[in-house]
């Protein structure tokens, strides 16, 4: 791969967060690289450490208790964790940014959207007030809110609408790297369908890059070209749609698609991970997951799996792969 | 065919709000059959929960008949009505609000035993918690934690527990599941259809979540701004939905499954306001198909194909 292609490029980033309770372990020596005009699903449940690897992008850890530990950021080549406050005020919105869960509390209520979304404009480039103004309809317009509209404060739109007005801002400045935090979680299926449309085209006009955060393979299955599934705040397998899809290697990846209720055969039986996530303090001296995993062995409670390339992209870790003959149970179709 | 355990008819809530009348469900009837699922699905504001909670009474209907093994529960005075809640249980969405945080894990248990006044005798209502506890897969050394201590997974079994403990036939599952990740949300759905097998209980299982419902029920039924839209077995409706509103809904979910990226039905607009609503059909605002006819009259639930329900004047695939 040509590293000038990258827009994004993380290289073993380690985030704690020293509490008084211990150390929480949240990402724990992550690599993913993202090409231009590409897009990739963060995949995982709660506590993953998917959110605290795109708030680590924008340096927007909350510091204390977060550390940014030891790692690389590289953001269209220059190095995101070198920048002082100022210079990453100007990275902020215009080469990334980021659409939060909640569209509710993501906008400022005393406001109007067009306010919000010039401001980004103003911020970032040299136009006047009025030019600003406008463009910020024609954003509002292109996420299909009537421009007129531009003049109403956040409380006067429904949750899908504020969402598509959050998408305006993240795009008003055609920024290279969109992270998207879950962007449809709050929002009612037919509405998602709508939102996930309309981030669909977005990217394509600005030829945005997408880094999407989300528990929902469905989605990921939806709009991106790469996946990258975290547990515990390691990637355990990542690689193109169909390499995790149809040729899942993790055993965790498989827990997950073993979980999900099959839309098409409602008598297969669902086969859920036993147990729990392990307590991020507290993590396995091995690989996170030999607690939960089926297949564990003495070797995966005693050392952590490196990194193994089944083909040039797809990427897991587990020892099980150390016998050419291993091969885990998808549930048949 | 086993007997209705549960009879609705024409149910309806409204809640008077300073702009006007808000209709939460406005007319709603179905049946639920002993042992078996119904699954209600629905987007936020359609008057599902609403509709689970007027059925235990925990909300007042605003008019409507709500049989309960051939009783009418509506007329129920406060101490029948008490006596019938033993049968008559709920599950509630979010495991973090519905459990009382200043009692432990065994208080929260047994209060609807105590209540009840099933096991008088403290030693027997312990080991009958204990039991509950085994039944629901939460560990023994558990009995005295409180539930802050615990995950989502353990406080929604603790949930279950608690409904189970004074032996219901019917409970309500107001969307048990969607507070939790995959990985647990099937854990909890399995257990669920475990002890409806081994107990033989009844469901009114609420959700948005059309793949979990698709696996859990028998029976689905689908509302739109408080009125049932279409009304099926589950296999039937997924396999051909007749309500444009099914349809579209059926084609939003997206499929973890790169062979299938079928064309997604993108509807247009959003769900209008439940306060003084039009007389037409709820969802001629954001049909594809609407004429004349939708907006001229509320369309009746009707039987089209046997057992299969649906509220549209030209429902698809019907000549």
């Amino acid at each position: 791969m040509n590293d000038k292609n990258l827009v994004l490029n993380i290289e073993n980033l380690v985030v704690h967060y020293e509490t008084e309770y211990g150390t929480v372990k949240a990402v724990n020596g992550i690599d993913l690289k993202l090409e231009k005009k590409r897009s990739i699903g963060l995949v995982g449940e709660t506590g993953a450490g998917k959110t605290t690897t795109a708030l680590a992008i924008l340096r927007l850890i909350p510091d204390p208790p977060g550390v940014i530990k030891s790692g690389l950021i590289m953001l269209d080549g220059e190095s995101i964790l070198k920048k002082n406050t100022k210079e990453l005020e100007e990275i902020r919105g215009k080469d990334v940014s980021m659409i939060f869960q909640d569209p509710m509390t993501a906008l400022n209520p005393v406001f109007t959207v067009g306010e919000q979304i010039a401001e980004s404009i103003l911020l970032h480039e040299d136009v006047s007030k009025s030019e600003a103004n406008e463009r910020a309809k024609e954003m509002l317009e292109l996420a299909g809110i009537p421009g007129h509209r531009a003049n109403d404060y956040p409380h006067q739109f429904s949750g899908g609408m504020k969402q598509r007005v959050v998408i305006a801002i993240a795009l008003a400045c055609h920024t290279k790297l969109l992270i998207a935090d879950e962007p449809t979680t709050a929002l009612d299926v037919t509405i998602q369908a709508q939102v996930l449309e309309l981030m669909n085209n977005l990217k394509e006009k600005y030829q945005t890059s997408l880094l999407m955060i989300t528990h929902d393979l469905g989605i990921v299955a939806e709009i991106c070209d790469e996946v990258a599934v975290m547990y515990a705040g390691r990637i355990v397998e990542k690689g193109t749609l169909t390499d995790v899809f149809n040729k899942t290697k993790h055993p965790y990846t498989e827990g997950l698609f073993n979980s999900l209720p099959n839309i098409n055969d409602r008598k297969a039986k669902l086969k859920p991970i036993p147990g729990l996530m392990p307590d991020p303090t507290n993590l396995p001296i091995g690989c996170s997951f030999s607690t939960r995993c089926t297949y564990a062995t003495d070797i995966c409670r005693e050392k952590k799996p490196n990194p193994r390339w089944i083909n040039d992209t797809h990427m897991v870790e587990c020892f099980a792969y150390d016998d050419p003959a291993f091969h885990i149970m998808r549930r048949e179709k | 065919m086993a007997e209705n355990l549960v009879e609705v008819k024409n149910l309806k809530k409204c809640f008077n709000t300073s702009r006007g009348i808000l209709h939460a469900v406005d007319g709603v009837s179905f049946n639920i059959e002993e042992g078996q699922t119904l699954g209600i699905v629905g987007e936020s504001g359609c008057g599902k929960s609403t509709t689970g909670r007027a059925i235990l009474r925990l909300i007042e209907p605003t008019s409507g008949e709500v049989y309960f093994k051939g009783r009418d529960v509506i007329k129920y005075n406060e101490l029948e009505l008490r006596k019938a809640r033993k049968e008559m249980q709920i599950i509630f969405q979010d495991p973090f609000s519905s459990l009382d945080p200043r009692k432990t894990v065994s208080q929260i248990i047994s209060e609807p035993i105590k209540i009840h006044n099933l096991i008088p005798n403290n030693k027997d209502r312990e080991s009958r918690v204990l039991e509950l506890m085994k039944t629901v897969g939460l560990a023994d050394r558990l009995f005295n934690t409180y539930p802050h201590e615990l995950d989502g997974g353990r406080r929604q079994r603790i949930g279950i527990a608690r409904a189970l403990s004074v032996n219901p036939k019917f409970i309500v599952c107001d969307e048990p599941v969607s507070a939790l990740d995959v990985s647990i949300q099937a854990q909890i759905l399995n257990l669920l259809k475990e002890l409806q097998e081994k107990l033989n209980l009844t469901y009114m299982f609420i959700t948005h979540d059309l793949s979990v419902v698709n696996h859990f029920s028998d029976h689905i039924a689908v509302m739109y701004l408080g009125k049932l839209v279409e009304k099926a077995p589950a296999e039937e409706l997924f396999a051909h939905p007749m309500h444009p509103y099914t349809q579209a809904l059926l084609s939003a979910i997206p499929v973890p499954d790169l062979g299938e990226r079928k064309k997604r039905i993108i509807l247009k607009g959003e769900v209008i306001s439940p306060i003084d609503m039009p007389e037409e059909c709820r969802f001629a605002k954001r049909c594809l198909y609407t004429c004349n006819t939708c907006t001229d009259h509320i369309p009746e639930l009707r039987e089209v194909t046997p057992n299969h329900f649906v509220a549209c004047e030209f429902p698809l695939g019907v000549k």
